[in-house]
């Protein structure tokens, strides 16, 4: 299916609820033609509000602009907009067949009923529900219902894709599952999408970049990769993973060094007063007296890694991770290292 | 054992003072001959009054939902100061006895009403409705849109606005909201709240006898056999029949619905 | 920053417009008929004065009608609770097809036009001549017409479940019937037991259709005072004894109100 590929521009946009609410603070972001963003963050953090106010169901402050390309569609009414819509719980009409509900929007455009049939039939076969056609919403799983509202919001051929945490409702299982099968046909349907979730996971696997949100406000935007190795704010570190804070002494910052059991390590020239390090970059080895050392209070095995917590002079406890065939016991003494790339400064949160 | 116990004073009561009576109220027709149970059908009067009473409640149930889905669906909306007080003042009218609602007919329209007034004041002479069939139909009105009001704003409050959103992004027009999502979405409501409405209609006797029409409703044909001319088994015929539909109408919505609504 | 519940953008003009004829038509009525009870003459509106003239001659005329009404209502709500509530019981736990069919009955003396009830009990009874000339018929087909109500309101408050599995704790800890019926159940239904009281009052201080077939003219109830009051006097004096009615009607309402917020927020579905 071609879909056309448009840019979205948001300039200074904020919005302010009737009852004085503040449910975005002024915000500007840009959207690739063809790509996916993911707004993510914690609830409450103005993501929704964003993501309705593109969508048209709420309007700007005064002073805002959004840009569909070159067209400004601020002002444009939500059935105007040409925008399509997954809810968070599909919102799928009831009393409608699965090819009724995808059919919907070109039925209200006036598309013949020859018309109809094929394109309904083409995303039913790219959606792979072939053989539900007609059955209702309610004899439907959830993953089903939720590829129906994909069918039914791409069917309009919108200019925007908007995703209202499509997987939050579906349980965990289904949801890795649907994870990668929505990551793989966004990418085959090429429109631009915005996609709003809260799960770190889920915003890294299906979105080309991540705008991190807090209180109303953009922290931070970029590539998933980027954001997890570089973060800028303490707050999109600790979002998008485990974190490690370390805290640096005067005569740390003086060094360039950062002391971990009485020893002092290198890391990255600056003063800040503070390091994070991520759990996967502490290596752990055979106890060395040269090296800094710690030890072993805690140890999960999860699966497809073990997880654990080490004491050690002179800094919080730390949390580790390293591979399923790791050694390590409760109550060993072993050393540890940090490659100088993986400590990342940060910005403090306000 | 306890349950027993529990449920004779009800038994007995319900035995004595209801289906008995009722037993005998549907017997007494046969003694008067098998054929005055269908006296509704054969004598012409009578007729016309069942087809005058069905008539009224019909229309007065189409108009009703109307008004009632229009009113509760933008009472359960909009949230403006005085909304409770609204609300509760339009609901009052549930609990006056049908005589009152025919009594502010003649304020309204009848020989002294304001309707009257009004019209002399723009010049067209005294204008009086009360005792025709508008006045009727009006009246019927007042008392059956606060069930209406009361039952939709209800179910307006309850109803999923991510349905309509959906619709909106999907470029619905607010008409092709109405049809495909509000619709449907209270069908339930509507099948309640019209049964209700139309019983009420069918069986209501206060309003009429105090607006003393020509157009005759079948309570009060009933009322006027009883009373004028002794007429018993007639008078419990025509009531058996009405007693008949209205039975059946309310089954059917108690079905299809919940009976919350229905019986309260 | 909370998420808001979202209201639709746009001003629903023509809903409006629908709520504000409706408003006008229902409230106008109701104000014409207090002002009528309260000027001298009718005719000439507000511009006569206000008197509590007729008022008082209701009062004096029909006063005793709303003495009998309230005491009717009064005993028709003790005996409907007093009655009802252990039937409702019973049949909260029953499961035999015979209660569901006597659920069913329970609701025909609601769906049957008032008038056949009345014509009815007139057939049977009506030769008990000391019977049929006093209140007590009348209380008989109110409580009839009521009984409905309580059984199924408060029959569904007991069949709630966390209910039954407190009343099943009680068993197992050996409390008796009885114990149970007045130290648990009844507690937890007050409520709705409340709710259906007041609504059998107001039904029955409401009530027209039987009572004006039961009614004789030494035994009349509110509704049938009101009826005789609109078709023998003036509408001063109908009016008068209208805004009496409402006097006597609305604390009610609004208590029944209040107590049903208050079993809506303790079994809020």
């Amino acid at each position: 299916m071609e879909l056309e590929r448009t840019s979205v521009q948001i300039s200074q946009c904020a919005k302010t609820y009737p009852d004085g609410t503040q449910g975005l603070l002024s915000s500007s972001l840009d959207v690739f033609p063809g790509e996916v963003l993911a707004l993510l963050g914690p609830s409450g953090c103005g993501k929704t509000t964003l993501l309705r106010l593109v969508a048209g169901l709420e309007r700007v402050d005064q002073g805002g602009v959004i840009r569909f390309g070159t067209q400004e569609v601020t002002h444009v009414p939500v059935e105007r907009r040409q925008i399509g819509m997954v809810f968070q719980h599909y919102a799928l009409f009831p009393q409608m067949t699965v090819q009724a509900n995808i059919g919907y929007g070109l039925k209200l455009r006036g598309a013949s009923a020859q018309q109809l049939k094929l394109t309904v039939g083409e995303l039913i076969d790219l959606v792979q529900l072939r053989g539900l056609e007609h059955k209702r919403p309610s004899e439907l799983s959830g993953g089903q219902r939720q590829r129906v509202a994909l069918a039914r919001a791409v069917a309009v051929r919108p200019k925007v894709l908007l995703l209202d945490e499509p997987l939050t409702a579906l349980d965990a299982k289904l949801k890795v599952t649907l994870r990668d099968e929505l990551a793989d046909l966004l990418r085959r349907l090429g429109v631009t999408t915005i996609h709003v979730t809260h799960d770190q996971q889920e915003a890294l696997a299906i979105a080309d970049r991540l705008a991190v949100m807090r209180s109303g406000k953009i922290i931070q935007v970029g590539q998933g990769e980027e954001l997890y190795r570089h973060p800028k704010h303490t707050f999109v570190a600790e979002f998008l993973g485990r974190i490690n804070r370390l805290q640096r002494t005067p005569k740390d910052i003086a060094d360039d060094t950062v002391t971990l059991a009485q020893t002092a390590v290198p890391c990255p020239r600056g003063a800040w007063p503070e390091l994070f390090v991520r759990p996967e970059d502490i290596q752990l080895k055979p106890f060395a007296s040269s090296q800094p050392a710690g030890l072993i209070t805690h140890r999960s095995f999860l699966g497809d890694r073990i997880h654990y917590r080490l004491e050690v002079a002179g800094q919080a406890v730390l949390a580790a991770e390293a591979h399923r065939d790791s050694p390590y016991l409760v109550g060993e003494r072993v050393s540890f290292t940090i490659a100088i790339e993986h400590f990342m400064p940060c910005e403090s949160d306000q | 054992m306890q349950r027993l116990a529990c449920l004779t004073p009800v038994v007995v009561i319900f035995f004595a003072c209801w289906l008995l009576p009722m037993a005998w109220l549907i017997a007494l027709p046969a003694q008067k001959g098998w054929e005055t149970y269908f006296a509704i059908f054969t004598h012409p009067r009578y007729w016309l009054s069942l087809v005058n009473t069905v008539g009224l409640s019909l229309l007065v149930t189409v108009l009703t939902l109307v008004l009632g889905s229009s009113v509760g669906i933008f009472l359960a909306r909009q949230k403006f100061v005085g909304r409770g007080i609204l609300l509760s003042l339009l609901t009052l009218p549930l609990s006056f006895p049908g005589v009152i609602i025919g009594f502010f007919m003649i304020l309204l329209g009848g020989r002294q009403g304001l309707i009257a007034d009004l019209s002399e004041a723009l010049g067209a002479g005294r204008l009086t409705l009360a005792y025709g069939f508008l006045g009727l139909f009006l009246a019927y009105l007042y008392f059956s849109l606060p069930r209406a009001i009361a039952t939709y704003t209800a179910a307006a409050e309850k109803m999923d606005l991510a349905l309509e959103e959906a619709a909106r992004t999907l470029g619905a027009t607010r008409y092709a909201i109405v049809r495909d999502v509000w619709l449907p979405e209270l069908a339930p409501t509507t099948l309640a709240c019209a049964a209700i409405v139309f019983a009420t209609s069918m069986g209501a006797f206060g309003t009429a006898f105090t607006l003393a029409t020509k157009f005759e409703v079948l309570p009060i044909t009933i009322y006027s056999e009883f009373t004028n001319y002794a007429n018993f088994a007639l008078a419990a015929s025509l009531s058996i029949a009405l007693g008949l539909v209205t039975w059946v109408v309310m089954y059917v919505a108690r079905r299809y619905s919940d009976s919350a609504t229905v019986l309260g | 920053m909370a998420q808001k519940t979202h209201s639709p953008h746009r001003f629903p003009v023509t809903l409006a417009l629908l709520t504000a004829l409706v408003t006008l038509f229902m409230l106008t009525p109701m104000v014409l008929s207090i002002t009528a009870g309260l000027v001298n003459n009718y005719s000439q509106g507000l511009a006569s004065g206000l008197t509590t003239r007729w008022l008082e001659q209701v009062w004096e005329g029909y006063g005793d009608t709303v003495l009998w009404s309230l005491a009717i209502a009064s005993a028709c709500a003790l005996i409907t609770t007093v009655v009802g509530v252990p039937c409702a019981y019973a049949l909260a736990r029953t499961r035999s097809r015979w209660a569901r069919v006597f659920e069913e009955l329970l609701t025909l003396p609601v769906a049957v036009p008032g008038l056949a009830t009345g014509l009815a009990l007139i057939l049977v009874y009506g030769q008990f001549r000391s019977f049929r000339q006093s209140f007590l018929f009348i209380l008989v087909g109110h409580v009839v017409f009521t009984l409905p109500f309580v059984v199924r309101t408060v029959s569904s408050a007991f069949a709630n479940r966390e209910l039954i599995a407190i009343e099943e704790a009680a068993r197992t800890l050996g409390a008796g019937f009885s114990r149970r019926l007045l130290g648990v159940l009844i507690p937890a239904v007050m409520p709705a037991i409340i709710a259906s009281a007041l609504m059998v009052f107001t039904l029955s201080v409401g009530e027209f259709n039987l009572t004006w077939m039961l009614h004789t003219p030494l035994t009349r109830t509110l509704p049938v005072g009101l009826a005789d009051s609109y078709a023998s006097m003036r509408i001063e004096v109908g009016s008068a004894y209208t805004l009496i009615f409402f006097i006597v009607v609305l604390p009610l309402l609004w208590g029944l109100q209040a107590i049903a917020n208050e079993v809506q927020k303790r079994y809020g579905t």
